[in-house]
Parts: structure tokens; C-alpha cells; sequence
């Protein structure tokens, strides 16, 4: 069975007047309906540009993919017209951290889901109309007939997430993309929106892939976890193995430098520094600056993604 | 021995290491690196330095006198032996009448700037630092003078101070600080946000060293670059004001004048009479050209 | 000498609290309605009484809203109080026979959330440093030299950093520089607003580690304002939560976080998200989003949303009153308050 989404080798560069940014430098995975796939990682590695590039969101004039994304075995990096706009919003649908700026402010919440509705099926006003409230209903936006004709600066913080999600799913994707949907909520608000996410991929057999750079966030809606590092996937496994059996270096001091309960008293174990400059293409491993564990041979080339097991890749020489 | 600062921790000096090495450079500097990679900026100042510096040195450029006239060489097409740019209606060389014109003109152009920025600017700032009441009040003035358009109000204030190149000044500063103030109090409101103005008050400075370390320096650019745009503007206005009369007087040589007086030369040489309208047009584009070009290179994010 | 090389002194002893503030209170009107009238009234800050004790840190949790970040700012005065009164170590502060608001900020600092808004663009990192000892009278050469030690302190390579300007520095680096410019006028309490919340995971460690460093070395008291209640553990002596403006927990880290009384820090405590993937969130501790602050529920400003409000919550105002190790404003948890799960 062909899965929903296959990236291979994924590269993307930001090419301006001033520099350039290698900000993905051969990224490959798989989604399958169903299935979520947590992307982790820290601001700069890569992970919301490999999401965007899934809708070929990057201003084309300065940047450059190479690679394959394969949505249900079309590509989507050669997309262009008509194809990439029924790509968007219909076999693909993509919420943002601050659904402030997702919606516009002059239309209501209910003429923004029954506009979208009906571009993506051709359904009467009416129709539309019914579906947008079965939408409401379905992210559990209490009394939704008249949230509909709420303006997006009407709501709170969460209940704008819920109608975004809600716009998202109105055109019945195969696959949600989400970008740090939950950070800006407030603890008691992203919980229930996780838990939201988390249903409604189950319910509508979706393949989810869901960006954050909180552990906590990944291991509650994740089937699957990768952490990313300066472009690349650094290791890549199950939710399990990921949670109790990190590999790679970067993903064990990633959990040793999060807080959590009980570490009260204790020294925390930083990652010393800072990750690299993007501007040049890696020729060793990118993480061996900071690495405890670096040997010679992390300098000698960029390591491969190797298994570890048949569910569990790890791109580190030392590790695997 | 426990370690006795935290610089001395590994951490923090493992971060100062893995830090890309980049020499110390300021922000002027880096406005300077972008100014000079953008040839159209770089083209319209060097033209601008031109015609300034022509103006300016307009006695010992060797020109002819620009008032005497002449009734054997008038309206003489541009190209004529010994008036490289022909004569006007009286027969004055043209060529001299347009660098000297330049005097006047330019002056005319930046001067009610110049003067409108040390008046608007200083309402404008403290309007936006203080806020509150003092914001209200000079703010509902501009207002009041916004409510009439920019050229209304300059010729309405000339006709009513009455002619002459003085009058013309004091009216177009007049016409210049509303919009100069409403511009200097945005950004200083935008700057006055920003938590450093906070910071620099919880450290217990007084608010006029907050004003001139924090504020100042971050609010004179955006204005600057404003009021450089304004200069177009000026000439315009007070070339146009001459042109109807309530500016300069004549026989003195200055752009929107002399559109004016060439005016019945149209039919019989309308090159000639185009020339005052070129450089009007020239120089007022090159300052707006400038100011965008600033703008953008001074608008650095990170 | 002047008086700012003189280093704080104890005065009242390790018992008298370094910070009391009683009867806090902060309204913010709206302008609306015709000639800017205000019509509403954003209740940030609602009679608040917290002390901080000598060398310790308070953590103050809450979600948005709850005015947590009022709070600092009254608490340096950036802010006027509508009402109520600051002592710093039994000093009145802005009263005849107290101190100025001026000394105030000298002994008390504060570091933001935002690194890059809260240093000043056209000025260099040591200039940013140096400018609040300038100001208060020290020779512009000696409040550089404190600058550059400040720098090492804070685990930046004067040579390397000194002369450089915010935006050449990474997230990490400018909040360095923010803590450093706190320190530089020797307070003895730093009000951390979400100063760590921006930060990459990696990174907030390395600056939590330096923290705690700096708290020994200095003998510092710190007031660790944040919404991510994992940090607040791992730092705090002390926690306060708050909601809409009001107290509703306060107690030691221990007590708050193993047995939390008030069912709002419960909710904040289960809504953090599971690390363990056997054991994730089955149900949201409590429904909604937290109401806006503007026109705030009636009596207990938590009952809208929690699953045991009865009819007195709407009436009476709980009070914040002693329970077991900490302070709770819970209708349950008050003797004969005539809620039903409260013992008579």
C-alpha cells in the first residue's frame, strides 16, 4: 500500500540578495492515513519549513526544493495553476500557531467555512451553510448556529483555534498539517485542543502531521516522533521509543533539558551552545559541535539515517 | 572550590564558543553596506549633489549674468552659440537663469523643511512619549490644520501674508509640521512600547535621558527619511506658488517663476519652456527616490 | 562616596520580608464610548497581598489574563497602583516617611519576556548595560568596566560581545544581556517576567542553570513569573496561583504541587501535558477558556468554570484562608462557608 505522503530526500534553500539558507538539507519520511507523525524540534531546525513545503507555501522566486513530496503518489513539488489550489485546502489542509491571521477580520466565522465550502464542492448556500454548523459541532464549539455568525475577534483564544480547525477540515482532507496549533493557547485551553486533535484524527482517519517544539505536546498526539536538528530528521521512531529510549545525542539532551516534575534540586543538563550557521550545506555532522559523545569520525562525513530497529532510525555513527 | 562565577561553567562557555564568529559591526554601517548595492539610490544622490553643489557655487562657475536681458537674443532655441540652453522671453541666458534658479528654488525647498522637522518634530515626540492629555491637545491641533489640503492652506496663507519669497516660507513651514508631527509622534508611540522604554524606566532614569538614549535614537531615521520626502513636495509647492504669483517676485530666477513667464513661449519654443519644468520635476523625484531608498535600508530587522 | 556604590543593606533582618505588597489593586478602563469616556473596565489586579521572604523564589503562575504580568509591573512601578501598598524590607515605598520609587528600582529589577523588543536596537550590548548605572551618577568609564564584568558573569565573553548590537546576538545571548542589565544596579530583588518562556528548550536550561548561580552568588531574591508550571517547580520555594486578577493558591512548591487544595490548580497541574506515551490526558481537566478579565464572575471569579460551583460561590467572595500548608480561596476548603463539600 503506497502511503498518503512519502518526502524523500527533501532539500529547500532560501536563496536572497544577502545570503543563503539551507534550511532543509535531505529530509525523508512517511505518513499513512491514520497515522500521526510528530515533528520536534528547536526554532531554526527546519521543521515548520519542511511542513510549508508540503504546500509549496515558500515564495517560489527565492526558494529552491529539490527532492520528492508524494501525496497518494502525486508529486507536489512540480505543482503548479490548478493543481496546487486543489492541493490546498482540499487534499491538504494546514492550521497555524495564531489563528488570529488565519481568518479575516471582516468576515464572519460562518461566511469564511461556507465560502470555503462551497469553492471546494460546489454545494449551494444552504448546504454549505449546514455543513459549516456540523463543523462547528464536530470541534465542539458550544451553541454553533450562532457562533457562526461570530466575527473571528468575537472569540477567545481557543474557541478562534476550534473554528480554525473546523475551516480545515471543511473540504475533507487526507491530510492536516499542523504548525505549533496549541502554543499560544493557555495550559487548560491546549490541552483540550490536543485532545480535539487527537479524536478527530481517529474519527476521520486522517494523517496528521503535527509540528512542536514541546516534548510534552508530542508525546500526547503522536503515533510516530522525529527530531529535527539544523534540516535534518535525527532520528525518527515510535512515540515509545522515542519517550523511553532516545538514541541520538541531540534527542536524549532534548529530554534532559526539558523540565519536568522531580528534577527539583538537581543541576539541569544543558546542551552546551547554540546549532549552526544554515548558510553553508554540512560536511560533517551538524550536532558534533555540541555533542558530549564526538568522535572523529562524526567529522569526517554527515552520517546517514540508520535503523536501529525496523520502526527506529537514528542518524549518528556513534548511536546506531 | 565551587566554581565561583557562572562564566566559569561549562555551558556558558561552550556557548560563547559555538557563537559563529562575526566581526562587531554598528547599524549604520550596515545601512551603509545596503545604501551602496542599491544604484538607485546611489544615482539619485550623486544627481541630487549635482545640482546642489551647482547651485551653490553658481557665482564662480563662470556663467553669464542671469539678469541681464537682451532684446536682440530672445527666445533663442537651446543650442545657440553662447547660450548653451537658449535665452528666455527678455533674452536672459538660460543656462545661468537655471543654476541660479536652483538657489532659490532649493532654498525654497528645504528650508520650510528644515524648519517644519524642529517644530513638528519636537510636538510630535512629545506628544508620543508623554501621551495622555499633552497627546490629546497637540494632537486634536494637527488635526484641525489637517482638515485643509496641503496647497489650499499654502496658497490661502501666501495670499493672505501676501507675496514675496519670506511669506512663502513661513507658509509652506506652516503646511509642513502637521504631517511632520503626526509622522514623529506614530513612530515614537510604536518606539515607546517597545519594553527596553520599560527597562530604562525601571533603572530609574529620568524620562529626558530616556528620551534622548532610547527614544531619539530610533525615531530620528523613520522622520528623517520623512521629511526628506517632504523636500519634493516644497519645491513644488513654492514653485507653483510663484507660478501664480504669490511667491517669488520677478526678475528673480527661480524655477516655478520662470514656468510661469515662459509660459507664452509654448507655441514658439516648447522645449525651452519645458526646461524650468524638468528640473522641478528631476530634482523633486530624485529626493523622493532618495527617501524611499533610505527608508529602505534603514529599515534592518535582524 | 555616592550613594550609589553603597550595596544595599539588611535592615530589618532575615524574619522581615524583603518585598510586602497589601491590597494591590490595578483597573485599566477602556476607552470607548464617545470623547474616550471609559465604558469597561479591565480588572487586572484585584486586592492583592503576597510578601516575598529574604533569598527566596516566588513563582507566580496563571494562565493569560490572570494578571501575572500586572503584577510585576506594579511591582517595580512601571505602574501606579489604583490602591494598595508596597514596603521593600519595611520601607513605605512613594509614602513621607518610606522611600522614593526611585530607590525602589534600584534595589528592584525586572527582566521581560521579549529579548530583542526589550533592548534597544541603535545601542551596543555593553551601552545597554551600562546605562542604568550612568544614570544614576556612576562615571561613564567605571559603569562600562561594571558592564564587562557583568557580561562574564552572565557567561558572555566581554572581547567577543561587548561592542556588539541585539539583532547579531542569538535568543539566548540577548536574554543573557537582559539578566546582566537587571543586575547592573546591584538590586537585591529581579522580578523574572516569562523571562526564560521564549527561549528554545536547550537554551532555557542553560539559563535556568545560570539563574540559580546567579541567586547564590549574589544573594539574590527572585520573583519567577511564568505559565509553564514545570519551570515554576523546578525554581520556586514558594508558588501563588492566580486567575482573573485574584490569589487563589499560594503555599510552598511542595505543598501546591503534591496536594493542590484549590480545584483551578489542580486543573493547571493535570492540564500539563503526559511525558510518558502510556499514560497520556484522557479528558481536559476543565472545559472553556479562561473568561475575559473585563466584568469578571461574581464572588468566586473561578465558578464559570469549575465543576463544583454552588450557589453560594456566585454570592460570597471566598477569602484567601489557611488550609492544611498553604492558603486557599475555596468555598470547599473554608469551615462552615456553606458550600456543600465544606466541612460545617
Amino acid at each position: 500500500m503506497t502511503p498518503l505522503l512519502s518526502v524523500k530526500d527533501l532539500q529547500v534553500t532560501f536563496v536572497t540578495p544577502d545570503r543563503t539558507i539551507h534550511a532543509v538539507n535531505g529530509v525523508s519520511f512517511d505518513v499513512k492515513r491514520g497515522e500521526t507523525l510528530g515533528i520536534l524540534g528547536e526554532s531554526g531546525s527546519g521543521k515548520s519549513v519542511t511542513l510549508r513545503s508540503i504546500l509549496k507555501l515558500h515564495p517560489a522566486h527565492r526558494t529552491r526544493w529539490s527532492g520528492s513530496i508524494a501525496l497518494e503518489g502525486d508529486e507536489v513539488l512540480t505543482m503548479e495553476g490548478r493543481a496546487l489550489a486543489n492541493l490546498r485546502g482540499r487534499r491538504v489542509s494546514m492550521i497555524f500557531q495564531e489563528p488570529a491571521t488565519a481568518f479575516d477580520p471582516v468576515f464572519t466565522i460562518g461566511q469564511q467555512i461556507t465560502e470555503s465550502v462551497r469553492r471546494h464542492t460546489g454545494k449551494s448556500e444552504a448546504e454549505a451553510m449546514k455543513r459549516a454548523k456540523d463543523l462547528l459541532e464536530m470541534v465542539r464549539i458550544p451553541s454553533p448556529a450562532q457562533r457562526l455568525a461570530a466575527y473571528p475577534h468575537e472569540m477567545s483564544g481557543g474557541m478562534r483555534q476550534r473554528a480554525m480547525i473546523a475551516l480545515a477540515l471543511s473540504c475533507d482532507p487526507s491530510l492536516l498539517l499542523a504548525d505549533e496549533p496549541t502554543t499560544a493557547l493557555d495550559a487548560t485551553v491546549q490541552i483540550q485542543v490536543l485532545l480535539l486533535i487527537r479524536e478527530l484524527q481517529r474519527e476521520l482517519d486522517l494523517g496528521v502531521i503535527f509540528v512542536t517544539h514541546d516534548i510534552g505536546v508530542a508525546v500526547e498526539v503522536s503515533d510516530r516522533v522525529g527530531v529535527m536538528y539544523a534540516g535534518k530528521l535525527v532520528e525518527l521512531a515510535g512515540v515509545e521509543q522515542m519517550a523511553d529510549a532516545p538514541r541520538h545525542p541531540y534527542s536524549r539532551g532534548l529530554l534532559a533539558s526539558t523540565v519536568h516534575d522531580g528534577m527539583r534540586g538537581q543541576r539541569l543538563e544543558a546542551i552546551p551552545g547554540a546549532p549552526p550557521d544554515l548558510g553553508e550545506v554540512p560536511a560533517a555532522c551538524s550536532f558534533a559541535p555540541r555533542c558530549k559523545s564526538v568522535e572523529p569520525r562524526c567529522l569526517a562525513a554527515p552520517p546517514p539515517l540508520k535503523p536501529v530497529d525496523d520502526s527506529h532510525f537514528v542518524r549518528c555513527v556513534v548511536a546506531a | 572550590m565551587a566554581i565561583q562565577s557562572p562564566s566559569l561553567d561549562m555551558t556558558a562557555g561552550a556557548a560563547v564558543a559555538a557563537t559563529p564568529a562575526s566581526a562587531a559591526h554598528g547599524y549604520w554601517q550596515s545601512v551603509r553596506r545596503r545604501l551602496r548595492r542599491d544604484p538607485v539610490t546611489v544615482g539619485c544622490a550623486a544627481l541630487l549633489f549635482v545640482i546642489v553643489a551647482a547651485a551653490v557655487a553658481a557665482p564662480w562657475l563662470g556663467l553669464a549674468d542671469p539678469y541681464k536681458t537682451s532684446m536682440l537674443y530672445r527666445l533663442k532655441p537651446v543650442g545657440t552659440p553662447r547660450f548653451l540652453l537658449g535665452t528666455d522671453e527678455l533674452g536672459r541666458d538660460m543656462l545661468a537663469r537655471l543654476v541660479y534658479g536652483g538657489r532659490l528654488s532649493l532654498f525654497m525647498g528645504v528650508t520650510p523643511v528644515v524648519c517644519a522637522l524642529a517644530v513638528g518634530a519636537t510636538l510630535g515626540i512629545a506628544a508620543g512619549f508623554l501621551g495622555g492629555r499633552v497627546n490629546m491637545l497637540i494632537m486634536r491641533l494637527m488635526d484641525v490644520f489637517y482638515a485643509f489640503p496641503s496647497v489650499l492652506l499654502a496658497i490661502s496663507l501666501s495670499g493672505a501674508l501676501g507675496a514675496g519669497a519670506e511669506n512663502t516660507l513661513l507658509a509652506l513651514t506652516l503646511v509642513f509640521i502637521p504631517p511632520i508631527c503626526r509622522v514623529s509622534e506614530s513612530v515614537t508611540t510604536q518606539v515607546r512600547g517597545f519594553d527596553f522604554v520599560d527597562a530604562a524606566k525601571a533603572s530609574g532614569a529620568g524620562t529626558l535621558t530616556i528620551v534622548r538614549v532610547h527614544v531619539l535614537g530610533n525615531v530620528l531615521g523613520p522622520i528623517l527619511v520623512y521629511a526628506t520626502s517632504l523636500i519634493s513636495v516644497a519645491i513644488i509647492l513654492a514653485a507653483g506658488l510663484s507660478f501664480l504669483g504669490l511667491g517669488v517676485k520677478p526678475p528673480e530666477p527661480e524655477w516655478g517663476l520662470m514656468l510661469n513667464t515662459l509660459r507664452q513661449a509654448i507655441y514658439v519654443n516648447p522645449l525651452l519652456a519645458a526646461l524650468p519644468g524638468v528640473m522641478i520635476f528631476v530634482t523633486s523625484i530624485c529626493f523622493n527616490l532618495m527617501s524611499d531608498g533610505l527608508r529602505a535600508a534603514m529599515d534592518v530587522k535582524a | 562616596m555616592d550613594t550609589f556604590v553603597r550595596l544595599p543593606v539588611d535592615r530589618g533582618g532575615p524574619a522581615q520580608p524583603l518585598l510586602l505588597a497589601s491590597g494591590l489593586r490595578k483597573h485599566f478602563p477602556i476607552p470607548g464610548g464617545l470623547l474616550g469616556r471609559a465604558t469597561k473596565v479591565v480588572h487586572a489586579v484585584d486586592d492583592l497581598t503576597l510578601s516575598v521572604a529574604k533569598g527566596e523564589t516566588l513563582g507566580v503562575v496563571g494562565e493569560s489574563g490572570c494578571g501575572k504580568s500586572t503584577v510585576a509591573r506594579l511591582l517595580v512601578r512601571l505602574i501606579r497602583p489604583d490602591r494598595g501598598s508596597v514596603v521593600l524590607d519595611g520601607d513605605p515605598v512613594d509614602e513621607p516617611h518610606g522611600i522614593t520609587v526611585n530607590e525602589l528600582r534600584r534595589q528592584v529589577q525586572m527582566v521581560f519576556q521579549d529579548s530583542y523588543a526589550s533592548l534597544n536596537p541603535r545601542l551596543t550590548i555593553v551601552e545597554t548595560i551600562a546605562f542604568a548605572p550612568k544614570a544614576h551618577g556612576l562615571p561613564a568609564a567605571e559603569a562600562k568596566a561594571r558592564a564587562r564584568d557583568l557580561l562574564a558573569k552572565v557567561g558572555l565573553e566581554p572581547a567577543t560581545f561587548a561592542e556588539r548590537y541585539p539583532h547579531e546576538l542569538s535568543g539566548g545571548q540577548r536574554q543573557r544581556v537582559n539578566i546582566a542589565r537587571a543586575l547592573a544596579l546591584r538590586p537585591r530583588l529581579v522580578i523574572l517576567d516569562e523571562a526564560v518562556s521564549a527561549l528554545d528548550k536547550s537554551v532555557e536550561a542553560q539559563v535556568l542553570n545560570m539563574l540559580i548561580d546567579l541567586k547564590d552568588e549574589l544573594a539574590l531574591t527572585y520573583v519567577f513569573i511564568s505559565h509553564d508550571l514545570n519551570v515554576v517547580q523546578y525554581l520556586s520555594d514558594r508558588v501563588m496561583v492566580m486567575y482573573l486578577g485574584k490569589i487563589v493558591e499560594i503555599g510552598r512548591v511542595d505543598a501546591i504541587y503534591g496536594d493542590p487544595q484549590h480545584p483551578y490548580t489542580r486543573a493547571l497541574l493535570s492540564a500539563r501535558p503526559s511525558m510518558d506515551p502510556r499514560r497520556r490526558t484522557r479528558e481536559a481537566p476543565i472545559q472553556g477558556d479562561p473568561p475575559n478579565p473585563i466584568d469578571p464572575p461574581s464572588g468566586c471569579r473561578f465558578r464559570t468554570r469549575c465543576p463544583f460551583a454552588e450557589e453560594v460561590c456566585a454570592r460570597v467572595e471566598p477569602p484567601l484562608a489557611d488550609v492544611g500548608r498553604q492558603a486557599v480561596a475555596c468555598h470547599m476548603r473554608a469551615r462552615g462557608s456553606g458550600h456543600s463539600r465544606a466541612s460545617r
